[in-house]
């Protein structure tokens, strides 16, 4: 009881340090509030008088105004609205992607660093290949393949641009793992885990895995990153999320034929993009910060 | 050195062979597969299909076509483009070029620009460039290259004008004005804005590696040591600090390659420029398989390639690697 109690006030002191770091770093400080708003504004979509989808073509490319904060695009739909329905599918790929490509790469990670010699050679020889690969050309095609199959799950298109994007992004993070692991595994704690009885299981889950949480945290953000530019990107090419679901990449497409007529209409949905990256990017940069024992804080005076 | 090259080589060998299984794969789940058309057809009969598959091989066990593809993959057949009825290899090898110069012309600009900034940067870490300069990669990094393509297009294109003869400033896309093909300085002010949006992002991610890279070595002992011979800072900075933390770049870029060639798709779309990603973007839209796939093909075998020479050039800047 009591060291137990003991080991979760340590824990909470360190939880309570690295936040600390982190909010030492403002601007990861202020992208936390931002990313926030914008994940508030996505849950709260409905709550705008307008409909994503209904359309209204007597008031097409209306330029933004009081009523229509960003304008109205081609078909006389609200962009503000649209751009609000949008950012709930971005952030869902961005959210969902990373968690499963992080998932993957730490298994593979963890398997190939701990136990190496066949094992990792084999995983890490299929890391390298998926490495090669030129993802986002690999992206498209399967986009492309994928909904012409009969299968009826195929078409829910949000899930597919998830699959596929997490499939070919987990190779950093299992590399990192698998770097990480190699070096934790001949420390003092990990040997005397072994020398007590425990299974490679627990050691692997309850020894290691918990010292790779800021690398981990960080890659999981580059990710993120990653998979929002890369989502709207193939909703931009027409590769992604299908319509009349709006994306950011999808508004941006349908808003490029317009460009010269209504630029209003592709300066908002890559707005929301940029803003939304550079947040993760910044947070990245604070948890970075906040994680390493050895930075020195600087980037604040 | 030479082992070491052909053991280089040597181990891309599997990667190769997972690869050309994974294409393989979708090789034949491709829709559109060459009896397709044959299927849909109410007048051809199950048994002449059976015949047609007999003809085609495509009864034989998989390893066998597997064998038969790859045979005729390394004698560069990638089969017919379904809509032009033309060679894939003939058409990706006209677009290759066009590609080429594109990324090569990026890729000299990003690093024109991220090597002064990332040397400044790590010299004067926390000052006022610095600081603005990091801050700018952040900006450059979280740009989405197709959002800046069209909005440089919008810019310099559609808004601003030559003040002489009321032109627009830079072309808005293709890769020559009508008539002047073959122009090399045409050529060159058509690649004005692609080059620019291809870099910037670029430019701020590599900017940002030579920094922490340099500040790490900056940190090192043989510095010091330099510093104590009494050498002068300007030697100490470029001749030692420089060439070592410039190192660790030639893997990063070796390994960002298929990033690269996924901006230049996105490039090449908006500014309509003729090379293999917007040939794959159109073969794209029109389910045209066979060029997706060679394309694919020869990306992940340019990517693999450079990332050999990134190694071998590695190995040769590097006397530190050992090569037995």
């Amino acid at each position: 009881m009591i060291e137990g109690g003991k080991i979760s006030s340590r824990k909470q002191g360190m939880a309570r340090l690295i936040l600390r770091r982190f909010f030492k770093h403002r601007l990861a400080g202020l992208a936390i509030g931002v990313l926030i708003i914008l994940i508030l504004s996505a849950l709260f979509a409905s709550l705008s008088p307008y409909s994503p989808t209904e359309q209204e073509p007597i008031n097409n490319f209306k330029p933004p105004s009081a009523e229509h904060w960003f304008g109205t695009d081609e078909l006389g739909r609200d962009i503000f609205t649209r751009i609000l329905y949008g950012g709930r599918v971005s952030l869902t790929v961005g959210l969902l992607s990373t968690f499963s490509s992080i998932l993957i790469g730490v298994i593979v990670g963890a398997l190939s660093g701990y136990y190496g010699g066949w094992l990792d050679s084999i995983l890490m020889r299929v890391t390298d290949a998926f490495l090669t690969f030129p993802t986002l050309f690999v992206l498209i095609l399967l986009g492309a393949f994928l909904r012409e199959q009969p299968v009826l799950w195929l078409k829910n298109s949000v899930l597919v641009v998830i699959v596929i994007i997490a499939v070919l992004s987990w190779m950093w993070p299992a590399r990192l793992v698998r770097s990480l692991f190699l070096v934790l595994r001949e420390r003092d704690f990990v040997i005397a885990a072994h020398a007590v009885g425990s299974d490679s299981s627990r050691i692997i889950l309850r020894h290691i895995l918990p010292n790779c949480l800021g690398p981990i945290l960080v890659s999981a953000t580059l990710q993120m990153a990653y998979a929002i530019i890369t989502e709207s990107g193939l909703s931009y090419l027409g590769f992604g999320v299908q319509p009349p679901t709006p994306t950011w990449g999808s508004i941006l497409s349908t808003a490029q034929v317009h460009v010269f007529k209504a630029p209003w209409l592709a300066f908002y949905p890559g707005l929301m993009i940029f803003i939304t990256v550079m947040a993760i990017n910044y947070i990245g940069d604070g948890l970075r910060d906040a994680f390493d024992p050895y930075v020195i804080h600087t980037g604040n005076n | 050195m030479s082992t070491y090259a052909l053991r280089r080589i040597l181990q891309t060998i599997p990667i190769l062979l997972i690869i050309s299984i994974l294409l393989f794969i979708m090789v034949r789940a491709a829709p559109g597969g060459p009896l397709t058309a044959a299927r849909r057809n109410p007048n051809i009969t199950e048994e002449q299909i059976q015949k047609l598959e007999e003809q085609l091989g495509l009864n034989r066990p998989l390893p066998v076509q597997y064998a038969e593809w790859v045979g005729k993959m390394l004698r560069g057949d990638m089969g017919q483009s379904i809509k032009f009825r033309r060679p894939v290899s003939e058409m990706i090898g006209e677009r290759i070029p066009n590609t080429l110069i594109l990324v090569g012309f990026s890729f000299l600009a990003a690093l024109l620009i991220a090597i002064p900034v990332g040397i400044l940067s790590a010299l004067k870490p926390y000052s006022v460039f610095d600081y603005v300069a990091t801050t700018l990669t952040f900006l450059g990094q979280s740009l989405p290259v197709y959002w800046l393509g069209l909005g440089l297009i919008l810019l310099f294109y559609v808004t601003l004008k030559n003040p002489f003869n009321g032109n627009p400033l830079f072309p808005g896309g293709g890769m020559n004005t009508f008539g002047k093909e073959g122009d090399f300085l045409d050529t060159l002010w058509h690649l004005m804005l692609p080059v620019t949006a291809l870099s910037l992002g670029w430019s701020a991610w590599y900017s940002r590696f030579l920094r922490s890279s340099m500040l790490d070595v900056l940190h090192e002992d043989y510095i010091r040591t330099a510093h104590a011979k009494g050498l002068s800072e300007r030697v100490v900075n470029y001749s030692h600090a420089l060439k070592n933390a410039i190192l660790p770049l030639v893997t990063l870029m070796a390994l960002d390659l298929p990033s690269l060639f996924a901006g230049a798709l996105f490039v090449e779309t908006i500014f309509s420029w003729p090379g293999m990603g917007r040939l794959f973007w159109d073969a794209a839209r029109g389910r045209d398989y066979p060029v997706l796939l060679g394309v694919v093909m020869i990306t992940a075998v340019l990517i693999i390639v450079a990332n050999i020479l990134a190694d071998l050039a590695y190995g040769i800047l590097d006397p530190r690697v050992k090569y037995d």
